[in-house]
């Protein structure tokens, strides 16, 4: 018996050494599992200011990190990560993620403004933020289901001009009333 | 993990055991706890890495049956155990996970047991329930402490002056101390020569006891002695909120190693020439890998840490054995939870790769930490890490701390609490 796993060990041994010399380049999973201690496995985030990338498209997160790394959208710790991968390695993460179910998430969330968000979203929000949000147009982000405290900062920095609206979204957000933002905001987390 | 008394003399007779086990003929050893049919990875550790490791190579690899053993039937994170030190959290539940979920959704057989032995040559771990043999072991075993580079600092001595830097029983227990000073008392923390376990971790843990002192017991301070010449890690964002919030609270006091102490007379000794005391005294000794990883020949040269493969994480002591975490010499790394997590990560989609038979893939990995000042106000280091000439770094012009002017520190305080809960959620479900 002992001579037999020895055997094995050796043989999983020469394995081992001529797999090593010649390991492959970070795989999209290699590098997307780092992500995952902040945004969650397969990155749908349990953190209610975390937010998840699980099923956001592959345009939407090349251009987060794109900005992220220009400083051309205000982060903490994200324009620090994002100065550490390639363009090569953005995309790969980006497709691995995108192609990840979007994460449905369990929060509590004021009925009334669900009902007035959702008369408001379809003719104000829905060219871009299509199928209520589940879906985005071109690098539009994904906000069925996201987590409101996190969807509640990012509109914070668009309002302060922290952070730069879209022209589209400006023509519409600007004459739009803060009862009106928070209930479109509630619409968006409550979508499954 | 904790460290009561029980088990510390258990470990100790662990490590004559190992000793005779790696030496002695399989002759009379323990019955075999559950007999390996197919592939299999042994995962010693139920903490930041090795519910991580486990988790992940059975999410890549169904065919591989993981045991994952601990002696503990839950676990208490140390990051943010500070907090419940400076009475920010009322208690410890949002820190403690339990195994049942990983079980339930991944398969991971979990085994509450000692591990007091490993076998290298056999490829078997002896438990205090009996043998698991292993096609490849994870040894994810966080610290132990250097106990004798610490005079007088016994288990008996822990539990007068505690050291809470494994979180449970003793974390409650500083807490303990501190609200029973008296106002006008004096709190001293130890704090060792790097590497050890969270280099912000002690200076984190002086603002949080400076916060509870400031609002609770003003005419009382706080004493760093601090082995190091100055603090290592976010050192500018540390002095910084200390100027702001807690100038003569904090009385930070640099190139001071402790080396011994005295229970009884409630006092540390700096190198035999200096004595402080104090009415609460926090002592952090100078660390090492658990002990599993020594009494198993894993430590390199230095006695104190393990060295391993920048790819697979396999000690370069010891064939089929991967040391990930607090143990291990990771590189640029730093002993963090995060790195723990991130290294799991690596460690296992290239066990799996061993296994098969197939190609390995090279580490891509992340450092995200956060320390609070304030209740509201917390700081982060956050690095990205990448293999050159077989050693892991910093990928270059990437990463780094905080802005100097706490202009992110609130925002940083609301996303340090996601973190927790995204990086307990992965280890226990």
């Amino acid at each position: 018996m002992i001579m037999k796993w020895r055997g094995w060990a050796l043989a999983t041994g020469v394995l081992a050494v001529s797999a090593m010399a010649q390991a492959a380049p970070p795989t999209a999973a290699m590098l997307s599992n780092a992500c995952a201690g902040c945004h969650g496995t397969n990155g749908g985030s349990a953190g209610p200011t975390m937010p998840s990338l699980a099923g956001q498209s592959k345009e939407a997160i090349e251009v987060a990190m794109k900005k992220f790394k220009s400083g051309e959208r205000p982060g903490t710790i994200m324009g620090r990560l994002a100065k550490g991968y390639s363009e090569a390695e953005v995309t790969a993460m980006a497709e691995l993620f995108s192609k990840q179910k979007l994460h449905i998430t369990t929060q509590t969330l004021d009925k009334a403004k669900i009902a007035k968000g959702a008369s408001l979203q379809e003719s104000n929000c829905g060219r871009c933020h299509i199928e209520d949000g589940k879906e985005g147009k071109d690098d539009t982000p994904a906000m069925a289901s996201q987590w409101l405290p996190y969807m509640q900062m990012q509109m914070a920095d668009y309002l302060s001009g922290k952070r730069k609206m879209p022209e589209k979204m400006k023509e519409k957000v600007d004459p739009m009333s803060k009862e009106d933002i928070e209930a479109l905001l509630h619409f968006y987390a409550s979508v499954k | 993990m904790t460290l009561d008394r029980r088990s510390f003399l258990k470990l100790v007779g662990a490590g004559a055991g190992a000793a005779g086990a790696v030496s002695l003929p399989m002759i009379g050893q323990a019955a075999e706890l559950m007999p390996k049919s197919g592939k299999r990875v042994v995962v010693i550790g139920g903490g930041y890495g090795g519910t991580i490791a486990a988790k992940y190579i059975r999410m890549m690899d169904k065919s591989i049956e993981v045991v994952m053993i601990e002696r503990n039937d839950h676990f208490v994170s140390c990051p943010f155990s500070n907090l419940y030190i400076g009475g920010i959290m009322t208690d410890l539940n949002a820190l403690t996970i339990k195994y049942d979920k990983l079980a339930a959704n991944h398969g991971v057989k979990v085994v509450q047991a000692e591990v007091t032995a490993i076998d290298p040559a056999a490829k078997s771990v002896t438990t205090s329930k009996g043998t698991i043999s292993y096609d490849r072991l994870v040894v994810s075993p966080g610290i132990d402490f250097r106990l004798d580079e610490m005079k007088g600092y016994d288990t008996a001595a822990m539990e007068k002056m505690p050291h809470a830097w494994k979180a449970g029983p003793q974390t409650i227990l500083l807490r303990k101390q501190l609200v029973d000073m008296k106002d006008g008392g004096t709190v001293v923390m130890t704090v060792p020569l790097a590497p050890y376990r969270c280099p912000p971790g002690p200076y984190e843990r002086a603002s949080m006891i400076a916060h509870y002192l400031k609002a609770n017991k003003p005419k009382s301070k706080i004493v760093v002695l601090d082995a190091k010449p100055d603090i290592t890690s976010k050192g500018g964002l540390f002095k910084k909120g200390w100027k702001d919030n807690y100038e003569g609270i904090i009385d930070y006091r640099p190139a001071k190693k402790v080396t011994e102490v005295d229970a009884k007379a409630m006092a540390v000794m700096v190198e035999g020439l200096e004595e402080v005391k104090g009415d609460v005294i926090n002592v952090i000794p100078p660390q090492r890998a658990g002990q599993i990883a020594v009494a198993a020949g894993l430590v390199g040269d230095d006695k104190n840490w393990c060295p391993v493969d920048a790819t697979t994480f396999e000690s370069t002591k010891q064939k089929g054995i991967h040391v990930i975490g607090d143990a291990c010499i990771a590189g640029a790394m730093p002993k963090s939870g995060y790195s723990a997590n991130s290294e799991a990560k690596i460690c296992a989609m290239n066990v799996v790769a061993l296994i098969n038979g197939k190609e390995t893939t090279e580490l891509s990995g992340i450092n995200v930490c956060y320390s609070y000042i304030t209740d509201k106000d917390a700081v982060s280091v956050a690095g990205v890490y990448t293999v050159k000439e077989g050693k892991i770094i910093a990928v270059p012009n990437s990463g780094g701390v905080s802005p100097a002017d706490f202009s992110a520190a609130k925002t940083e305080a609301l996303y340090a609490e996601s973190w927790l809960k995204n990086i307990l959620t992965e280890m226990s479900t």
